[in-house]
């Protein structure tokens, strides 16, 4: 067990099948039409904020409906550096959303990790009730009904790729193999932290946080690290969203891209750090598929959430049905929730 | 700054409040008695308001509206508790965030099936629809004091529920110590039952009271969800005389923010400012919790 | 009562430690004084305060009014992983182990949280010889030094309590405070604990919150009675067994 995290691959076999994965990604503008293009390129989007939350979630157990604020507010600061018409290349925009993103996270850690469980909940939604606020209610971000932004450059030492002078079936490529190259660096950075004392800290804080406190671990600091850090990956995967989407609007730091993000998780299961991307992937497929078998898309999706969280009970709660038998409330649920 | 300016200022805070307070209540008794966090609470809202805006449709008449969404409202939550959430009280949070956030979108579908995604006015009852004069150059909208009016009496029916009668006082105790409904022996299924019918109800006749005030539309919702939870934590979990004050307060604050803020800090509509009321908010919501999480007006923590 | 002896210094003192819960004092005016070879055992009805008080050692708990005192130095108040890192270290009543990780995981854990130095913290654990070193060390002074691959959920009940005190000591600690580790054992179990717990008096200095009356009179070299969280008597074995208020208030007629 030294040396592994559960939420990594365990065996040499559980690797190769995540770099087959990332391989057939690589291939796949290579086959796919360019509408299945930008499509996984959304997808990879999610998987990026799905895998930021994961580190809380998973890896030190801080369920945070605040998350999405850190990625819409990168977005909204690519906006604020490089309005329509006046784009700026990407090695500027990134560190900056990803700074932005950074700072906003250790401020509301700061104040939201010195509660647990249901109130560190209700904290890191009101947090980013506040951020979404800032845009919703100001003319900052163009207020509710958001605002175009400049794509940012993708240029390097000089020299700059502009989408439009390739082909039409191949305009969408640049920003796929960039989104690509940055999911497999986020997922390899996670793992590497996961992977070191620095995630056993993390796993033991999951685990039995009062023991670690007696054992002398200043658990605040690691759980605001861990923060900071999942904040700063959220903060990338929403320069990534600007740099595809090319506009922000005030639903990117909504307590509902929270929910979504937290969503994925649970679809990808909770047991995996692959199950963020898996998670995310199955909810920009379901999203399709639901489209093609009926305009009702948002009831199809409802429905297969609410089986999901019915059915899919890996890791929180071990293996006991749901249907047997209806429990008094405020059972263990709650104290496990609140440790 | 006008006194009429102000007192219908004062008195529209009052009102928001109030239909807060409705929604909120029901809120803080699921959480407090069941520990169930729900966010289609907001949905039940909306789903009043919609049924509001049908019965007026089919009927002309909003009188019809209000008792049609209590029944509604205890029917639907007695359902919704029966064959979902009472599967789901010994869950983690998570799971109870993520079943809720289904819901939500599922009933935003239905009614979009049902009902189209059209927005709607509802007419004030002609009888209602003039304005009281109060002082001299003042007068404010009959159907609003109506509906402030229409508001107490719920919430003193609902105090006089909770602590007059004897499943209120069950329900006041499980919101403090919900392992004493077990130990009394008392028919635990009942009582969640009843929780959420009455949480629901009120849920849906605020949602039928301010069809004619907001109209009706798609995720209407929303906003009041999380105003709601803000009221919850400051007036403490389970406490329904708490959310009573914290509501109000909380309306009070954000109609009165909305109104004057532009003015103290000295930008423009659409500036820095204008997100004051929603900062302010959200700002005591965090004090709260990160300071006395029992709540600024008793309820436990 | 302080009862305090010439002798070596004490490395854990409190002075009229005091803590309330709302208007309720589980802990009044406490002032005991640790030493090493000196096991002290605290004592005392059930509700009387003991894990209370522990807590207000260890740093869990902050108290309402008193001191606390490590070699001297005022700490009251310091939280708990200051205090651990300052060399106060606590075992849990309720067995408090990290049952999915295994016997050598849980203790190399324990020896990270003083030893490591920020920069190592990205390293893998199995370059950290250091810390597995510690661990294995701490094993063996516990006589679990087989078990080390186990996981931890899976071992007897006695072996988990081993494993408690194993984390304790894998800190190195100078005060070593154990609330129950007696509980749930059987017969020979407790034998083995309580070889284990005099050898562990003779370097560090030892608190001790036990119920077994026979076992603690066997142990301990010092006493404290608490009763509703005051200390009605502290002194040797033989002195608190002699205590006419003790025998009245807690031992019964069969003192």
């Amino acid at each position: 067990m030294i040396g592994r995290n559960r939420l990594l691959p365990q065996t040499s076999a559980g690797w190769a099948a995540l770099a087959a994965g990332a391989v057939a990604l690589a291939l796949l503008p290579l086959f796919a039409p360019a509408y299945y293009v930008g499509l996984v390129t959304t997808a990879m989007i999610a998987a990026m904020l799905a895998l930021s939350l994961h580190l809380l979630v998973g890896g030190a157990g801080l369920v945070s409906l605040g998350h999405g604020a850190f990625y819409g507010l990168a977005a909204y600061t690519v906006f604020l550096m490089s309005p329509e018409g006046a784009p700026r290349p990407i090695w500027q925009t990134l560190p900056a959303a990803m700074l932005v993103a950074g700072l906003a996270a250790l401020v509301v850690g700061a104040l939201s990790l010195r509660t647990k469980g249901f109130f560190f909940l209700m904290v890191t939604l009101a947090c980013g009730q506040m951020i979404f606020a800032i845009f919703h209610d100001t003319r900052l971000g163009g207020g509710a009904d958001g605002a175009y932004l400049a794509k940012p450059l993708l240029s390097i030492f000089g020299f700059t790729l502009d989408p439009l002078s390739l082909p039409r079936a191949e305009r969408g490529w640049p920003v796929y193999y960039v989104a690509l190259v940055q999911l497999t660096a986020t997922y390899l950075a996670l793992a590497l932290l996961l992977r070191s004392l620095f995630g056993s800290v993390l796993e033991g804080i999951r685990v039995n946080e009062s023991r670690m406190e007696a054992m002398g671990f200043n658990t605040g600091r690691y759980k605001l690290a861990a923060f900071v850090i999942a904040g700063v990956l959220a903060g990338a995967a929403g320069h990534m969203w600007s740099l595809y989407s090319g506009f922000v609007n005030p639903e990117v730091v909504g307590w509902r891209q929270s929910a979504e993000a937290l969503l994925m998780i649970l679809l990808g299961g909770i047991g995996a750090l692959v199950g963020a991307v898996v998670g995310a992937f199955a909810f920009v497929a379901l999203g399709e598929i639901a489209q093609m078998i009926t305009s009702r898309q948002l009831l199809v999706e409802g429905l297969a959430i609410l089986a999901a969280v019915v059915l899919l009970r890996d890791g929180f709660m071990g293996l006991k049905p749901p249907w047997r038998g209806a429990r008094s409330p405020r059972g263990g649920g709650r104290e496990s929730a609140l440790r | 700054m006008s006194i009429a300016i102000f007192l219908s200022q004062i008195l529209n805070g009052l009102q928001y409040g109030l239909l807060l307070f409705l929604i909120a209540s029901g809120l803080t008794l699921i959480f407090g008695v069941l520990g169930v966090i729900n966010l289609a609470h907001g949905s039940l809202f909306m789903i009043g308001a919609y049924v509001a805006f049908l019965v007026v449709k089919a009927s002309g008449s909003l009188w019809l509206a209000l008792p049609a969404c209590v029944v509604v409202g205890l029917a639907l939550g007695a359902l919704l508790e029966r064959f979902l959430f009472r599967y789901f009280y010994n869950r983690e949070h998570l799971d109870q965030v993520l079943l809720t956030f289904a819901l939500i979108l599922i009933f935003e579908e239905l009614r979009s099936l049902l009902v189209g995604n059209d927005f709607h006015s509802v007419p004030v009852p002609a009888a209602l629809d003039f304005s009281v004069p109060i002082t001299a150059g003042f007068s404010y909208a009959a159907y609003r004091l109506v509906v402030i009016g229409v508001c107490l009496a719920l919430a003193a029916a609902l105090f006089w529920w909770i602590e007059r009668t004897k499943m209120g006082a069950i329900v006041r105790a499980a919101a403090e110590k919900p392992e004493m409904v077990d130990v009394l022996g008392i028919d635990a299924r009942r009582v969640h039952m009843t929780v959420f019918a009455v949480g629901a109800a009120l849920a849906l006749a605020a949602g039928g009271l301010a069809a004619p005030l907001t109209s009706v539309y798609p995720n209407m919702g929303d906003g009041l969800l999380i105003v709601s939870f803000v009221v919850v934590v400051i007036g403490g979990f389970g406490s329904v005389s708490g959310a009573f004050w914290a509501a109000l307060l909380v309306g009070l604050i954000d109609t009165l923010g909305k109104a004057y803020g532009s003015a103290f800090s000295g930008a423009a509509a659409g500036g820095l400012g204008a997100a004051l009321p929603a900062m302010s908010i959200y700002m005591v919501m965090i004090l709260v919790l990160v300071l006395r999480p029992s709540g600024l007006f008793g309820g436990r923590s | 009562m302080t009862g305090s002896r010439a002798g070596p210094a004490a490395v854990l003192a409190t002075e009229g430690l005091t803590k309330y819960f709302g208007r309720l004092a589980a802990v009044r005016d406490v002032t005991l004084a640790l030493r090493v070879n000196a096991l002290h055992a605290v004592i005392g009805p059930n509700g009387a305060g003991k894990s209370t008080f522990v807590d207000l050692l260890s740093g869990r708990l902050r108290p309402s009014q008193g001191r606390v005192l490590l070699e001297g130095r005022d700490v009251s108040g310091a939280p708990a992983w200051r205090m651990a890192r300052l060399g106060v270290a606590r075992s849990f009543q309720r067995t408090n182990i990290f049952k999915p990780l295994s016997v050598l995981e849980n203790v190399r854990l324990a020896a990270q949280a003083v030893r490591l130095p920020i920069a190592r913290l990205l390293s893998t654990p199995p370059r950290q010889t250091a810390l597995i070193e510690a661990a294995r060390r701490a094993l063996e002074r516990v006589g679990l030094a087989d078990a080390e691959r186990s996981v931890a959920g899976a071992l007897s009940h006695g072996a988990q309590r081993q494993l408690e005190i194993a984390m304790t000591l894998a800190i190195e600690p100078k005060v070593l405070l154990l609330d129950e580790p007696l509980a749930g054992m059987g017969q020979e179990e407790s034998e083995r604990m309580a070889a284990l717990l005099k050898s562990l008096a003779r370097e560090h200095a030892v608190l001790l919150i036990e119920h077994d009356m026979d076992f603690v009179f066997k142990v301990a070299d010092q006493m404290t009675v608490l009763v509703e969280g005051a200390a009605l008597a502290t002194g040797s074995p033989a002195e608190v067994r002699a205590n006419k208020a003790v025998q009245t208030a807690y031992l019964g007629a069969q003192a």
